[in-house]
């Protein structure tokens, strides 16, 4: 992850007949990181990746992906940036690699290198030989996509974005329709790109996914972002203000033990239940107190720092709002 | 653009819509030239015209070649463009296309190239499929000027049927729905081809009656009038600028001729010069309704929101 930021907003506004539907938005997308873009529904997701590629024109204010400004230079965003709607469409009378082969056309790839990027998308999203074939009588040929079930089209999509190995990537809703195992894949996929230099932008209701995958998130409601910033930082500012909550479990803990617990610099406090401590710490203590408990002949059966999950994050932001 | 263009290209002339539209133009060439061997020698043409004969004779029954493109040209028109953009909106594929380094204009561009290429190659293969066997039928070859008159003619056809295709495109990008915008079409084709030919009538004698003591100068007015609104509609304009074209025999004036002066009419065909000279007005009026269709079109897509949904 780099400190450079990729996409940038400020102050960006879009109305429709009047309404602010994306409000003021500020947004910080740094270089190489999965970002999450969350919100209920009618948030303004997707107006501001509309506006961020270029496709709607903003009312106010200004954008920057990858340092060019999209409502000026939406040809040069374009090059960079790829976009996966949320209701992905290819001509259902073409093949699979017909369709990929019109998007690498539009984009200037050459002719030498389209089978060859093909090929690679295709295996980057697990759509194997055998899915894009015919069955039956005409093997040779390759099924038109309007034969794909809901899943494989999705894989599609993601392909048709990834063939132009963009810098930048919107998917918006990337995992509907897809199987268990396709969202393992396809989360396993996403996790991966910023190491190849791509920067993703994900919009999804999937708290859990967003939080597998994601760096850092930004949640809309309204047009506004209300929050923004690295999850786990998120969760302990949302949850425990700000600190870390460590659970310890030992056998019978003295008074003798917890005051030298306490006595660990950065420990808040620490309050007992039966065989559990649990301490409240500023920073992440696990290795100073175990060692404490151990060097004091406690036995350490099991220590873990409280994990916070995007659902809870998600839900105290939208009971304050 | 090359790219959407030859995509277009290829997704026209392997539709089934293509091959329905093409069976019909051989078709309806098949039956042109059955109408002109039919009527051909009973036509009594005059020297230099016998060649665009062909096109113009009526059979016993089948009308001849001219009116049946006059039909078909504008349906291949309203076919070509019905859905070139709701499709793609409805599909799903015209945020896809869009979010690629093509500029928008292209996608609309190259739609209407594509249409225009497919519907000159029809049209074309039209033309030269009814010379070729029209030739091996009356071994009449044609003169220099009748080549030039039908070259014109095929000229016209293509603007004619552009404008069918411009106003297609122009309601497919109004109307989100494929069916409404194919129906909007074919309306506005059949309010033009038939019903103007019964309003006009009824707004002419409005305007200025023609009653039994009407005078001269007010039956005059009154068929001026009614001649006058049926040009508003394109599809009598290209009638019009058809017969005046290759059909030169009969064509004194588009305008009105009384009676009295008919008497004085010499049976002599139009020259090549005075007929463009005729027709001028219609060619440039339909060349202008096809822009006007196209560049409404053009500006609405530009401008128009690019929703996923």
């Amino acid at each position: 992850m780099s400190e450079k930021l990729a996409i940038e907003t400020q102050d960006l506004t879009k109305r429709y007949n009047g309404a602010a539907v994306v409000d003021c938005l500020n947004l910080h997308i740094r270089e190489n990181e999965v970002f999450g873009l969350l919100g209920p529904n009618g948030a303004g997701k997707t107006t501001t990746i509309l506006m961020l590629l270029g496709l709607t024109e903003p009312a106010s204010g200004t954008a920057r992906v990858c340092g060019f400004n999209p409502t000026r230079e939406p040809l040069q965003v374009k090059r960079l940036v790829g976009y996966l709607p949320e209701k992905v469409g290819f001509y259902e009378d073409l093949t699979a690699r017909e369709n990929l082969k019109f998007i690498a056309e539009l984009n200037n790839i050459s002719y030498a290198e389209i089978d060859g990027r093909i090929d690679e998308v295709l295996e980057m999203v697990g759509l194997t030989e055998a899915e894009i074939m015919e069955t039956g009588p005409n093997q040779q040929k390759e099924k038109t996509v309007g034969k794909f079930s809901r899943g494989m089209k999705q894989r599609l999509g993601i392909a048709d974005v990834l063939i132009k190995r963009p810098k930048v990537l919107f998917l918006d809703e990337p995992t509907s329709g897809l199987d268990p195992k396709g969202i393992n894949q396809l989360l396993d996929l996403i996790a991966g790109l910023p190491k190849t230099g791509t920067t993703v932008v994900l919009s999804s209701h999937q708290l859990y996914q967003v939080q597998r995958v994601c760096h850092s998130i930004g949640i809309l409601s309204k047009g506004k972002i209300v929050i923004e910033g690295a999850i786990d930082q998120l969760g302990r500012e949302a949850l425990a203000g700000g600190r870390y909550r460590i659970e310890v479990e030992t056998v019978s803990p003295d008074a003798k033990l917890i005051d030298v617990i306490r006595k660990i610099k950065g420990v808040r406090d620490v309050s007992v239940q039966e065989n559990l401590l649990l301490i409240n710490t500023d920073a992440d203590l696990r290795a100073k107190i175990s060692k404490a408990v151990v060097q004091h002949d406690f036995p350490l059966i099991q220590m873990k720092v409280q994990q916070f999950s995007l659902d809870d994050i998600y839900m105290k932001y939208f009971k304050e709002s | 653009m090359t790219a959407i263009l030859r995509k277009e290209l290829a997704d026209y002339f392997t539709s089934i819509r293509f091959f329905v539209f093409f069976a019909l133009v051989l078709f309806i060439s098949a039956a042109g030239l059955r109408a002109a061997s039919e009527g051909i020698r009973s036509a009594n043409l005059p020297e230099g015209f016998v060649f665009l004969g062909l096109f113009t004779t009526p059979g016993s029954v089948i009308p001849p070649l001219t009116y049946l493109v006059s039909l078909i040209v504008p349906l291949i028109g309203i076919a070509l463009g019905f859905d070139a953009i709701n499709s793609e909106r409805t599909g799903g594929t015209l945020s896809r296309i869009l979010a690629q380094p093509v500029y928008r204009d292209s996608v609309i561009n190259g739609k209407f190239l594509a249409g225009l290429v497919t519907m000159s190659v029809m049209i074309g293969a039209m033309l030269l499929l009814v010379s070729g066997f029209g030739l091996w039928m009356i071994g009449v070859p044609p003169t220099a000027e009748e080549i030039i008159r039908l070259f014109i003619y095929l000229f016209l056809t293509i603007v004619y049927g552009a404008f069918w295709m411009g106003l297609a495109i122009l309601f497919s990008v109004l109307l989100r729905r494929i069916a409404s915008s194919l129906l909007t079409s074919l309306g506005v084709w059949l309010f033009f081809s038939i019903f103007i030919l019964l309003v006009a009538p009824v707004i002419a004698n409005a305007i200025s009656p023609a009653t039994a003591d009407a005078s001269h100068a007010e039956l005059m007015r009154n068929a001026e009038l009614h001649r006058m609104i049926t040009r508003l509609s394109p599809n009598i304009l290209f009638q019009e600028a058809t017969t005046a074209l290759i059909f030169p025999v009969v064509v004194g004036s588009l305008g009105m001729i009384s009676a009295s002066q008919v008497a004085y009419m010499i049976p002599n065909p139009l020259s090549l010069g005075q007929s463009i000279l005729l027709i001028w007005p219609h060619l440039t009026s339909l060349v202008s309704l096809s822009v006007i269709c196209f560049a409404i079109s053009y500006v609405l897509f530009m401008r128009q929101e690019i929703r996923p949904t």
